[in-house]
């Protein structure tokens, strides 16, 4: 009993230590951000002051702070809150469902090719590469102008085109960790393929997939809202950051908040998803 | 150092029909008569029978399939990427004349790039401390803000607010050179944002695991000055890393391209792209992707290759 208190206590030490080391203040207040914008996505019909499409004319570019107008109004008089907090939303529910879908595609291509090897790995590995032979946000516009603009084809398009990232990973992983004893250790004692391959080999090595997700929201809000900056992506009037940018745009000479306000969200849910991955990677990998 | 640009060169040119043949496969795969989604999208628009048989017929959906694939491939091959739907012009012609444009942007991104990112780099790694921090803070940010956040907020700074650079537009160099060079530097500088953050990190990460060499302390032992040591040999050696990064990050360039000439209106293939993709002018979007889609794999090959030059190890893979 005695032996097992003293062999825990230096581990905890050291997880802490280790997650003090790579949560910094920055980073930590990253953290904070990202849980802020998941809770604005899931409650964003319940904390919304207003409905996002309606218009009020009379309220037309009605400055920060104004009230019932606590971001101000844009220039059909809608309530800039209650739009950046739908573009939210919008924004997080796309890039979520694309990555996941990227993430669990990626995840069993990887550990598929990296235990089974052979021509299973040729193919699979090969065809990733084919993926990241197109450039991203060409591929998407291709994509749109077949399929037609909106979440769908946004989030099918994301969905392959982040499928690389996950894939090399696990790959790797699997690669490395699929001689190892405890793994033999399984064949042995008789456990079915489905097993080893996702009770024993998955858990080894899906921490740096977690680092993977985070970075892959950020590049994946970053895509999503360029090609709705461009009208091809979240169709108006329906709320989008990317979209209000735009917009905010036309009229930026007399009414800069109108660009700045929602340019400053879609920023920081990208740079907080990033933060919180280099904060998880340097967490779960400390060698770096 | 031959079989390795040979075999790099090969699997180049099967990534091309691997993604030929799948763009082919993406029009095919449109729910319905792909002829018909293009004229109509999603709205119920009347289509008169007569355009979408010549719909059809332009995009040569009229042919068995096979011929139709075969007809694609021997098309590309031979450059003849087909005619636009909205005025019959030769879609190598509208490239080739708005390409040069594209790369011209993007170019001068990556100079403006290096030249911010490698000095900031360097002082980030120098100094340490403070100055280290805002340096990090600041990139982190730079790599976040969007191209077309960066792009807004610099004609509203630069050019509504200040006059400093025309909003956007375009000028013949050999017309009006200064006019040309005014409208070049705001999309050219916005462009450079991101990746001169990151060049910025990569400089400061090399040139801190140079400083940790036995090498820098046997140079200072020798009673080589700080700075001397750090220009000809730190520097110098950090480079490397530095060169393989940015290469990598000049397909991402190529892809912001798409937001910042429209942003800026500025007359590349890349704002050619984006207007095809909202006129539906099918024709023109593929033969765009197809090039760009070229021009990626050409310098992921060039980066591959370079690398394999600058360190023979990685050859051997």
């Amino acid at each position: 009993m005695s032996t097992t208190i003293v062999q825990k206590s230096p581990k905890k030490v050291t997880v802490s230590a280790a997650l003090k080391r790579a949560f910094t203040p920055v980073r930590l207040a990253a953290a904070v951000m990202v849980l802020v914008f998941i809770l604005v996505m899931i409650l964003a019909p319940l904390i919304a002051p207003a409905d996002p499409l309606e218009q009020n004319i009379a309220m037309r570019f009605a400055p920060l702070g104004t009230p019932g107008y606590l971001l101000g109004a844009d220039e059909l008089g809608r309530d800039v809150l209650s739009r950046v907090i739908f573009g939210i939303r919008t924004e997080l529910l796309v890039a979520l469902s694309a990555t996941l879908v990227a993430m669990v595609i990626g995840t069993v291509l990887g550990l598929v090719a990296g235990y089974f090897g052979g021509i299973i790995e040729t193919l699979s590995m090969r065809g990733v590469d084919v993926i990241l032979a197109f450039p991203p946000i060409i591929i998407a516009l291709l994509a749109t102008t077949l399929y037609g603009p909106g979440p769908g084809t946004l989030i099918a398009v994301m969905g392959v085109l982040f499928i690389p990232a996950f894939a090399r990973i696990v790959y790797g992983q699997t690669l490395s960790v699929g001689r190892a004893e405890f793994v033999e250790a399984s064949e042995v004692f008789g456990a079915r393929v489905f097993v080893r391959l996702f009770r024993v080999i998955l858990p080894n090595v899906i921490a740096p997939v977690f680092v993977q997700f985070s970075l892959t929201m950020a590049t994946a809000i970053l895509l999503e809202s360029g090609l709705s900056y461009l009208g091809l992506g979240i169709v108006p009037p329906a709320p989008s950051l990317g979209t209000m940018v735009a917009e905010g745009q036309r009229y930026m000479s007399t009414e800069p908040a109108a660009l700045l306000v929602p340019g400053t969200i879609v920023s920081l849910t990208i740079l907080g998803f990033s933060l919180l991955g280099d904060a998880l990677r340097d967490w779960l990998d400390p060698r770096r | 150092m031959i079989n390795f640009l040979l075999k790099r060169v090969a699997t180049g040119i099967v990534l091309i029909y691997v993604v030929l043949t799948l763009i082919f496969l993406m029009l095919h795969a449109v729910p319905g008569d792909p002829a018909m989604q293009l004229l109509a999208g999603d709205g119920a628009a009347q289509v008169t029978p007569a355009a979408l048989e010549a719909a059809r017929e332009r995009l040569g959906l009229n042919a068995p399939l096979p011929v139709q694939y075969w007809n694609y491939l021997a098309g590309a091959v031979q450059l003849d990427l087909g005619t636009s739907f909205q005025d019959g012009a030769p879609v190598l012609d509208l490239v080739s004349e708005r390409l040069p444009n594209t790369l011209e942007l993007v170019l001068l991104a990556v100079l403006i790039a290096l030249a911010v990112g490698i000095p900031l780099g360097s002082v980030a790694a120098r100094r340490g401390g403070f100055v280290d921090s805002a340096i990090s803070v600041g990139t982190s940010i730079g790599m976040s803000v969007p191209v077309y956040v960066v792009g807004a907020l610099f004609v509203l700074l630069f050019a509504l607010k200040l006059g400093w650079f025309p909003a956007g537009g375009y000028e013949e160099a050999g017309g009006n050179f200064v006019g040309h060079v005014s409208r070049v530097v705001l999309p050219a500088a916005a462009l450079s944002f991101g990746i001169a953050s990151i060049i910025a990190r990569m400089t400061r990460s090399a040139i801190l695991d140079n400083y940790r060499q036995d090498w820098v302390r046997t140079a200072r032992s020798w009673g080589i000055g700080r700075r001397l040591v750090f220009r000809k040999h730190v520097l110098r050696n950090s480079l490397t890393p530095v060169a393989t990064v940015t290469a990598l990050q000049i397909g991402t360039l190529l892809g912001s391209t798409v937001l910042v000439e429209r942003i800026f209106n500025w007359p590349g293939i890349s704002a050619l792209l984006v207007d095809s993709v909202i006129e539906r002018d099918y024709p023109v979007v593929q033969g765009i992707v197809i090039i760009l889609s070229a021009i990626f794999i050409f310098i992921n090959i060039l980066v591959d290759v370079l690398y394999g030059y600058l360190d023979p190890r990685a050859r051997v893979s």
